[in-house]
């Protein structure tokens, strides 16, 4: 008898230590590397690295002001494209189309793309729009990754309009104002907060993506603002830098990573935050 | 006023059509894209051969797709387990003020972009795997019967070992947080009364928790899975790039992602593109599966 409760509480506390562990083991990973990143990140920062364009291969110096503004402005693209269309979209399964069977379907289809691998995207993005037109282009990159960001819009806006409670349109139709006008001045405005918040996890989502861009944008050694040619990219600089031989590519890589590494995780915490102060009590 | 209502109607008709036009016209132009090599080699040599030689034009998948295979399991294997240790210690073992706090950081793992994984694991994680942990590893386990063979060669860092290890901590949050989600769903009834008869901590998660919120779970794996096949920045800086089946964990070895990234802006022949959309096609499909497969048993969990 008291050796049968002894083993139990012998696995008991085994398998409460593993979890510790777990948590730990997580932990770990996490802090070790934002430690790397900031350790090998902060002493590539530099006013140069965001203000100088890249010296000829192998010369020393020079920043990646190309690839910075490159990658703002593919991200722009990005934004302009998946955002207006993803707020389409999820208002159509979450207002009109709220009783067809369809819009059950297509919320689940836009919930698998979410997850669709990132470059397969960018050979899709490869095939419609750079191989016919015969080169990269800076467009090419903002239309990949408004593929990758327009189902994650689709889906929130749809779960932010849910939760208006159907009430509120009725006391608008009741006022005589047709649906587009309920939409847009009793529904949109009561989940602004919320629907900015999923824009801001969404452009996390995307800004940090290297593989649809490989095929798409592809890479730039000039500082450029001409997005019918090839544009660089923070992401793919980095990859570029990276395998790259000269060390004072890798520093810069690092500075790079740093930079984007720290912009993610900040709008992934100040989306949070809104949400968590939203949240009723 | 009744036009304006109608044409925003539309608008947002077309908007959400996009979600499944894109996803078949993926589908669509990859099959479109991959023909050539499709009518050349078919799908059984395909996938059976294990040539890769753009000089001769000879293609096979069957290196890529075990190493995506063999990546995408070893990751999984290592990172499940840890996955829903961190979904228990969040759900029932710590204190309530840290709960928050310790998921949201095992929810930055996935925030963390894949390229600074991936550049991280090149200068950091491959250097201290081949001078400490896969000598190690090689030391302690190569005399062994049976599994030894698969600590055999030169530890360099860059191989099937490390990729795994490194992706297993990117998919870690994916498992973690729908576990941790359906652990909550749990009622607590059903775990008091399992208290009540004087079930120890472990003895509630074995056979009340896990039992009641399997299919979530599953769905959390699967998500992983899908992950784990499509990633391919990370993975490209330490796999190596080698078109042969690996020997052993410490070998260098590719995956259809990582050819994906290296081959594809340098393949000039026809075929060359048309096989590796050919590769695409294959990875979208299994990922497609896998997804669909893991959203509908998440789905079923939340409308429990």
């Amino acid at each position: 008898m008291e050796k049968h409760i002894l083993r139990r509480k012998f696995f008991n506390y085994l398998a409460l230590l593993f979890t510790i562990i777990s948590a730990s083991w997580g932990l770990f990973w996490l802090f070790f590397i934002l430690f790397d990143v900031l350790r090998h990140g902060l002493s590539a920062l530099s006013l140069t690295l965001f203000l100088a364009d890249p010296t000829p291969p192998g010369e020393e110096g020079g920043g990646l002001r190309h690839a910075f503004v490159g990658h703002l402005l593919i991200n722009l693209i990005a934004i302009l494209l998946g955002v207006p269309l993803g707020i389409l979209g999820g208002t159509f399964l979450a207002e009109y189309g709220r009783n067809w069977k369809i819009s059950g379907y297509i919320s689940f289809l836009a919930d698998t793309m979410m997850s669709v691998p990132a470059i397969l995207v960018g050979a899709f993005v490869y095939a419609v729009l750079v191989k016919p037109l015969g080169h990269f282009s800076g467009w090419a990159g903002g239309v990949a990754l408004a593929i990758i960001m327009f189902p994650v819009i689709v889906r929130t806006t749809e779960q932010m309009l849910k939760l208006v409670p159907w009430t509120i349109r009725e006391a608008a139709f009741a006022l005589g104002a047709p649906y587009h006008k309920v939409i847009w001045q009793v529904v949109y405005p009561s989940v602004k907060t919320g629907l900015f918040t999923g824009i801001l996890l969404a452009i996390a989502r995307v800004s940090g993506e290297a593989a649809p861009l490989l095929f798409t944008s592809f890479n730039n050694n000039f500082f450029s603002l001409d997005m019918k040619g090839p544009i660089a990219s923070l992401t793919v600089t980095i990859f570029v830098y990276a395998m790259g031989p000269y060390e004072y590519w890798h520093a810069q890589a690092w500075g790079a990573a740093l930079v984007i590494t720290l912009g993610i995780l900040l709008l992934n915490l100040t989306a949070r935050l809104i949400l968590k102060r939203r949240r009723p009590r | 006023m009744e036009f304006t209502n109608r044409l925003f109607a539309f608008l947002t008709f077309l908007g959400a059509f996009l979600a499944p036009l894109l996803l078949f016209g993926i589908l669509f132009i990859f099959l479109k894209e991959a023909s050539l090599a499709l009518g050349k080699f078919g799908f059984f040599q395909f996938i059976a051969s294990a040539e890769w030689d753009p000089v001769f034009e000879k293609f096979g998948a069957a290196v890529p797709l075990t190493g995506t295979m063999i990546v995408a399991t070893l990751s999984l294997l290592i990172a499940v387990p840890f996955a829903l240790g961190v979904a228990l210690f969040v759900t029932e073992v710590c204190p309530a003020r840290l709960q928050d706090l310790i998921r949201l950081a095992v929810e930055l793992l996935a925030a963390i972009p894949s390229i600074v994984y991936g550049m991280w694991g090149l200068f950091t994680l491959a250097p201290l795997m081949a001078r400490y942990v896969e000598p190690f590893l090689q030391k302690v386990f190569s005399p062994l019967p049976i599994v030894g063979f698969l600590f055999q060669g030169t530890p360099l860092g860059i191989d099937l070992f490390t990729a795994s290890v490194m992706l297993s901590i990117m998919i870690i949050p994916f498992t973690a947080s729908v576990a941790i989600e359906s652990f909550y769903l749990v009622p607590p009834v059903l775990k008091e009364s399992a208290y009540g008869i004087g079930a120890t901590k472990w003895e509630v998660i074995k056979d009340v928790i896990f039992p009641y919120c399997k299919i979530g779970i599953l769905g959390g794996i699967g998500l992983s899975l899908g992950r784990a096949l499509g990633e391919t920045m990370a993975v490209a800086f330490v796999l190596g790039n080698i078109n042969l089946f690996p020997i052993s964990l410490f070998s260098p070895t590719t995956t259809v992602t990582v050819k994906l990234a290296n081959e594809f802006t340098e393949a000039d022949k026809d075929l060359h593109l048309s096989a590796l959309f050919y590769l695409g096609f294959l990875l979208y499909l299994l990922s497609l599966l896998v997804i669909a497969g893991s959203k509908y048993f998440i789905y079923r969990v939340q409308k429990k």
